[in-house]
């Protein structure tokens, strides 16, 4: 006899118990401190910032214990935390001209002032597998000397300051808040970009290789590059003035495009920008090449039809805590609509067989 | 059991408002979505993220509340939904649709009529009912402000002419009062009738797509179709194999490996209820 | 006799240089336009212009509508400029495939603006899509093929059909004849002939061959550099053309 399935309550509590078991793994190895993962696993705390747009490297390390390292859930961890926290307010805009930095380099001028400087980077390594690593203990020294003093300013200036790029008018207007309102069409930059900030990195970094390899290619060099901290200010309105309230480490992509002119303009370099908490080259670039390649319509450009030009295409599917829900959700239970579904192809099926004996018989 | 660190039903005050206004504006314009700020929420989008907020914002300390998934109270999501209402609400949760004054669906509606004190809310996945032969958001709101459905009748032409049929057997298109043609979720075509005249308000919450829409109660609703090829509420024509009800949605279940199967009610609380009041199936115990 | 589109003053221009300018024209009922010049005259900004697919910078475009008489289609409102377009209006377009819905059978094509405009019995839908096909010479037995199945020919034929079953009382056509071969472009325009002549339609058509205008036109504008250069009823403009422009238009084909 049938007995319908039950006890879904007691199933999913024995999986959350296993699930615990799993993720401390082996008892006598000792457990990853969130301090460990804050310090050693410092990219992936960035990328969960990042993309989870909430700058707390203690929650990210604790989100990426949590989650297995599963980045993405990790990262949807932090998002599910950020909507309960209330809001005190905007910063004032940082400045990221004025930046400590901690590599900044320009593909675009050999020396400038506040010069090249490579920074902590896996650039130069060759990409062989570390042994050394796989002992415990190591203490690496790097050598260290005075920061130059000076400023640092930023490349897409000088080139400003010619005419030879265009403008990027200082504009007041309050961005939107794409956390606080729908998202809807037409963006504008300023709400492309932070949709952009905080998508997927491998699905921006998908398109913007798609850019380079023609589709909706925009010609970018990477003007400059720069990584580390900035302060981050805030008015209060009881004091009148703005004070600091802590610092954060960004990643500043502005890279100088394909130059377009017309018969009333004289030819000027265009930008495209990308800005990342945390250190996040490759979501920074991928960023800045795909707010170029969004920009053609203002810019006067053809729409060739790329994915990369298409608003709608990227900040619909960019969301990587929108997609992988959505698409983990038809791992739920659809009987339902499965059952209609069933129904419906015996019916045409029979209807199908009986025409065919109908015409047999004729 | 309240979890006291979270505000009454998980979402800030100030949230709830903005989805109230959501919903009040979708209950004056039925069948219209209104976009809304989706939040995340602590279970995936596409997961009913959508009626989860629904719900906790008409929720009050007083309601009692239903989950069902497929019909079921205790399908895997339904019973994680309950237990995070339990958690952060802590309001009375029931099993039974006529003890529920808030019942969260996904995929159906509950077989017993429901009343005017009742609100069903539905998670929605994908609230356009056009998207699937326009995908650009900005042009299918167009369509909708102009009133330009004459695309969604020409798929139903082509179901006809490839199959002899409308081939759509769940998410079945309707037209609010003459107007907003509308996704009524995934529900089975054979619940369609039931949306129409309905005592109870309907909320549906579509998280991910960030879209609010409502039925207010005694709502005309119709499903699309053709003079010719009128709309058919079907199901699969048995009597259910606990209860013997022959008027209800019914899931198949293979039962051996060599195709035997029987028939049994989707909405296990209206099963339930049969049984109790001394209804035997073929196949019940 | 009411014009049915009064086209007063149209212009457009794209930054500095000039899509159309100036244009001003009547359409009376039954009556075919035909408006030629090379490529670049702003014949077809002219027609989008007409279509309300452009808006113009300046001018009136005024059709003679079945509820309210003559209206201005360039300041009426988007729905109502839709409704036109998808009732009382049709637009050729010279790719059909900017003009089909490639994804969707030539039932289903010929039937859209019928279901458009509140048809809802399949059986009578079925049956004039079916009537369509015959007229425009597709075999019936293809009512369930996709266009992409369809040669060129039959696809603009299809188009054709697609647009003329709602008994629209203007029909905008763009280059109707472009991008098909000699053979297939003879039997298409005895085709448009016969339509334009059993159902009195009254039809703009832009196109750069001038046997397309012989055949089908009444009157006829040539368009040089966005302005109207000469007007005048068909015959006369291509046998006696006046201006420079048109005569060299006239004698760089073969005649018809």
């Amino acid at each position: 006899m049938y007995v319908a399935v039950k006890g879904g309550e007691r199933a999913i509590e024995s999986a959350h118990a296993w699930l615990a078991e799993e993720r401390r793994g082996d008892t006598s190895i000792s457990e990853l401190g969130i301090p460990q993962i804050r310090e050693q696993l410092k990219l992936s705390v960035d990328r969960v910032m990042a993309e989870g747009s909430l700058y707390d490297p203690d929650l990210a390390a604790l989100a990426i214990k949590q989650s297995r390292g599963d980045l993405i859930e990790a990262i949807f961890l932090i998002r599910a935390y950020r909507t309960t926290l209330p809001r005190f307010g905007a910063s004032s805009p940082v400045d990221t001209g004025a930046m400590s930095c901690d590599r900044r380099i320009s593909a675009t001028f050999k020396d400038l002032p506040g010069g090249q400087i490579l920074g902590p980077t896996f650039d130069y390594t060759h990409r062989l597998l570390d042994f050394k690593l796989a002992a415990e203990g190591e203490l690496p020294q790097a050598p260290t000397r005075e920061a130059t003093p000076g400023n640092v300013p930023h490349v897409t200036e000088f080139l400003n300051r010619e005419g030879l790029i265009e403008e990027a008018p200082h504009d007041d207007t309050p961005p939107p808040d794409l956390t606080r309102e729908p998202l809807e069409m037409p963006a504008d930059r300023a709400l492309r970009l932070q949709a952009l900030t905080r998508a997927d990195e491998g699905f921006t970094l998908g398109l913007a290789y798609s850019t380079q390899r023609g589709y909706g290619r925009n010609h970018a060099f990477v003007g400059e590059l720069r990584i580390g901290a900035v302060a981050v200010e805030m008015d209060i309105p009881e004091l009148g003035f703005a004070i600091e309230i802590g610092e954060i480490t960004l990643t500043e992509c502005e890279t100088v495009n394909q130059f377009k002119g017309s018969k009333t303009e004289p030819p000027q370099f265009t930008r495209g920008y990308g800005l990342v908490f945390g250190q996040s080259e490759r979501k920074a670039i991928s960023m800045a090449l795909v707010d170029r390649a969004l920009r053609w319509e203002e810019l006067g450009e053809d729409n060739v039809g790329a994915p990369a030009q298409d608003t709608e295409f990227v900040l619909y599917h960019a969301d990587n805590i929108q997609a992988t829900g959505f698409l983990e959700h038809i791992k739920l239970p659809h009987y339902v609509d499965f059952q209609s579904e069933l129904e419906l192809v015996r019916k045409l099926r029979r209807e199908a067989g009986a025409t065919e004996t109908q015409e047999a018989a004729e | 059991m309240t979890d006291q660190a979270y505000n009454f039903a998980y979402l800030d005050e100030q949230t709830k408002r903005m989805i109230r206004r959501a919903i009040l504006k979708g209950l004056a314009i039925p069948g219209y979505q209104v976009p809304f700020a989706s939040r995340e929420m602590p279970m995936p989008y596409g997961w009913g993220t959508g009626g989860v907020q629904v719900s906790a914002a008409v929720l009050t300390p007083d309601d009692t509340l239903k989950v069902i998934d497929q019909g079921a109270d205790d399908t895997t999501n339904a019973v994680s939904i309950r237990t995070f209402f339990e958690r952060t609400a802590g309001v009375k949760t029931t099993t039974r649709t006529t003890d529920a004054s808030v019942i969260q669906t996904r995929h159906r509606i509950p077989e017993e009529p429901l009343t005017d004190n009742q609100i069903l809310v539905y998670q929605v996945p994908i609230p356009e009912p056009l998207r699937f032969l326009e995908p650009r958001e900005s042009e299918t709101r167009k369509m909708h402000s102009l009133e330009e459905y004459g695309l969604m009748h020409v798929k139903l032409y082509e179901d006809i002419s490839r199959h002899g049929h409308i081939a759509t057997s769940y998410a079945y298109p309707v037209k609010i009062e003459g107007r907003y043609v509308m996704d009524p979720s995934p529900i089975p075509k054979f619940d369609n009738p039931k949306l129409g005249d309905m005592a109870a308000i309907q909320l549906f919450g579509a998280g991910r797509e960030q879209r609010i829409y409502a039925l207010p109660p005694y709502t005309q609703v119709v499903s699309l179709d053709f003079e010719d090829h009128p709309f058919e509420a079907s199901k699969a024509d048995h009597p259910c194999g606990l209860c013997d009800a022959t008027d209800s949605y019914l899931d198949e279940v293979i039962i051996d490996d060599t195709g035997g199967r029987m028939f049994v009610c989707s909405d296990t609380d209206y099963c339930a209820a049969r049984q109790a009041a001394g209804f035997k199936g073929k196949d019940a115990a | 006799m009411r014009p049915l589109l009064s086209v007063q003053g149209v212009a457009k221009r794209y930054g500095a240089h000039i899509g159309c300018a100036d244009v001003s024209f009547d359409l009376y009922p039954g009556e075919v336009m035909g408006i030629v010049g090379e490529s670049g005259s702003g014949k077809s900004t002219l027609l989008n212009c007409m279509a309300g697919h452009l808006a113009p910078d300046a001018g009136q475009v005024v059709f003679d509508t079945r509820a309210e008489g003559p209206k201005d289609t360039v300041t009426m409102s988007e729905p109502e400029r839709r409704m036109l377009s998808r009732t009382d209006w049709a637009f050729v377009h010279q790719h059909a495939r900017d003009g089909l819905r490639m994804g969707v059978s030539a039932g289903g094509n010929v039937g859209e603006r019928l279901m458009a405009v509140g048809a809802r019995h399949y059986g009578e839908i079925r049956g004039k899509a079916t009537d369509w096909l015959e007229r425009v010479e597709i075999d019936a037995a293809r009512i369930d093929d996709r266009p992409t199945t369809f040669s060129g020919g039959m696809q603009q034929r299809l188009q054709i059909a697609r647009n003329l079953v709602t008994g629209p009382r203007l029909v905008f056509m763009d280059e109707p004849t472009g991008g098909l071969d000699v053979s297939v472009q003879a039997r298409l325009l005895d085709l448009l002939r016969g339509l334009v002549r059993d159902m009195g339609l009254s039809a703009i058509i832009v196109t750069h061959d001038l046997a397309v205008v012989r055949l089908l036109a009444d009157r006829l504008m040539v368009m040089k550099s966005g302005r109207v250069v000469e007007a005048g009823l068909t015959d006369q403009v291509l046998d006696d053309p006046q201006h420079a422009y048109s005569q060299l238009l006239v004698s760089s084909v073969l005649q018809v």
